[in-house]
């Protein structure tokens, strides 16, 4: 009754070619990556010191270090994520667990989708009309964080409303038949548990702002500054912006340069995607359902 | 058998108590289509008011309806009056202590994500009661009025979600007692338990029914018998009758499709 059938070889043989196939697909999704970072490792290793992450550029940007970019780009992703953090973690919260399902939530939905889908040159030019020049903050840290905070809470609330909706109902029924509120319920069930979830979001959104460049080349970065930003009305120069001014704009840049600072861009954003992923680990180890 | 005689003996003390619970023409629908229509009936002070019926009767509906869940439930209306004592509940603001002097227990167990100790203590809590020795009092009190004490007195800061079913099932109605409530509306509570912990948490009930109202959902037409004093009979989202547990279980019924219902000869 096991004997093997024409039919079942053919089953047998597309099922080994397609297992293939996919294996090849992911194959070819690793490539890239690998080559990037070798390619970045192989070019740009040799400019990594400390002297190049903690001086400043000299000779009009052919030499020294990245610290001015380096520390703009940490001010940049702070003030954002100040900015966006909070407003994106209210508005799923409420989105999730106090509005209904009606037309005005259906709205608003659509709205964050298509706030999702606007290109980051739109946003820039936004952000110069509304944060430049209307609020009249000027070309500043302020401005552009603000426009990359904008630009960036589709991402925020999305990650934050899946991993609230992932805490199973019965609990919140549960508290509510208790008497508990629904602020009461939030705070002492909800987010509890949806808090591992909204901080892979949070880092998400911070590995993304700090290579964002479009948004913050008219509303706050500078080519070059000789002095370090002290408040968020400052311009500041940023890693991102940096890169591209000295792989296209200055002339007599050596080679390795361009390759150093994109290295040390990418090695910000792996670092921050693995404290994610470890953070997420450790709170998965926690959870308590 | 025993539990007829404490139920007719419980009628008797019943027929005279004050009416607990009043509801009068009620009709419960989600989204313009109606779960259970025209519902009218008296839960008494002190009794144990069973409710029977199959699958889609509309019986968990009417308990949502009861502590005004449908403020917080997407679609969901409730017409006509119900009266807690002697409160219009649907015009109630403050929902939230109507749902403290009910306890709800549901079908399946719902250990929240918390430690056993925590999971009685938070309804005192919430009501702002925060002395430790307080909360340890109550929290013992409930683990063994719910007779789950003795299996989790030396454990009561592990996690609450790690407990077996029927162990979960006492700790919600711990939790549900630590409300301190004046009705404990259970919902199907013996679906996802073993055979033997529905019997303790049957002599639970038989305890309680002197200190609380009881509404007793139940998928056991022998359950309603064992424990109830009146018993409502649901069906399709109607109430088809309401009697006397002893006189319905003895055939005195009203509609002949409670007799089979009760008989199982029913679909």
């Amino acid at each position: 009754m096991f004997e093997i059938s024409e039919l079942n070889k053919t089953n047998m043989r597309v099922e080994r070619l397609y297992r293939t196939l996919f294996f090849m697909m992911v194959l070819l999704l690793v490539l890239p990556v690998l080559i990037i970072l070798g390619t970045l490792i192989y070019k740009g290793g040799s400019v990594i010191s400390l002297e190049f992450l903690f001086t400043s550029p000299t000779d009009g940007m052919t030499a020294g270090g990245i610290l001015p970019a380096l520390i703009g780009t940490v001010w940049l992703v702070s003030v954002a994520l100040l900015v966006s953090v909070p407003l994106g973690v209210a508005a799923a919260i409420y989105l999730n667990e106090y509005a209904g399902n009606n037309w005005f939530t259906r709205i608003i939905n659509l709205a964050i989708i298509n706030l999702a889908g606007v290109p980051s040159i739109v946003h820039a030019l936004f952000g110069v009309g509304a944060f430049v020049i209307f609020f009249g903050f000027g070309t500043s840290i302020l401005a552009a964080s603000l426009t990359l905070a904008i630009m960036t809470l589709p991402v925020v609330i999305v990650a934050t409303r899946e991993s609230l909706a992932a805490v199973p109902m019965a609990f919140r029924e549960a508290m509510w038949n208790m008497g508990a509120t629904r602020w009461q319920t939030i705070r002492r069930v909800v987010l509890p548990n949806a808090i591992s979830g909204i901080l892979t979001g949070v880092i998400l959104e911070v590995s993304r702002t700090t290579g964002e460049t479009a948004p913050i080349m008219f509303t706050g970065a500078a080519f070059f500054l000789p002095f370090l930003p002290e408040s968020v009305f400052d311009q500041t120069m940023a890693l991102s912006l940096h890169l591209f001014v000295v792989s296209t704009q200055v002339p007599g840049v050596p080679e390795a340069l361009p390759y150093g600072v994109a290295l040390v861009l990418v090695a910000l954003v792996l670092i921050m995607n693995s404290l994610s992923i470890a953070f997420r680990v450790y709170l998965r180890g926690k959870k308590k359902w | 058998m025993v539990s007829e005689q404490g139920g007719a003996a419980a009628t008797q003390a019943s027929s005279a108590a004050p009416i607990k619970v009043a509801v009068r023409d009620v009709t419960i629908s989600y989204g313009g289509v109606a779960a259970l229509s025209g519902v009218s009936l008296e839960v008494r002070e002190h009794e144990v008011f069973g409710i029977i019926g199959p699958a889609n009767a509309g019986k968990t509906s009417f308990l949502k309806a009861l502590n005004r869940m449908d403020s917080f439930t997407d679609g969901m209306g409730v017409e006509g009056d119900i009266h807690f004592d002697g409160v219009p509940v649907d015009r109630l603001r403050n929902v939230y202590a109507l749902r403290k002097r009910i306890g709800v227990v549901f079908p399946l167990p719902v250990g929240l994500p918390m430690t056993i100790y925590e999971n009685v203590a938070l309804a005192p809590r919430l009501s702002g009661i925060n002395r430790k020795a307080e909360l340890d009092l109550i929290v013992e009190r409930c683990l063994m009025r719910a007779a789950l004490w003795d299996e989790v007195k030396d454990r009561l800061n592990s996690l609450g979600s790690l407990l077996s079913g029927g162990q979960q099932q006492r700790l919600t109605i711990a939790r549900a007692l630590s409300q301190q409530p004046e009705v404990l509306m259970l919902d199907e509570f013996s679906i996802a338990v073993d055979p033997v912990t529905t019997m303790r948490i049957e002599e639970v009930l038989k305890e309680l029914r002197s200190e609380m109202t009881i509404i007793l959902v139940t998928n056991l037409v022998q359950q309603a018998e064992r424990l109830a004093n009146r018993t409502a009979f649901f069906l399709g989202g109607e109430c088809i009758e309401v009697g006397d547990t002893a006189e319905l279980f003895a055939g005195q019924v009203e509609d002949q499709r409670t007799r089979d219902y009760i008989e199982g000869k029913f679909g």
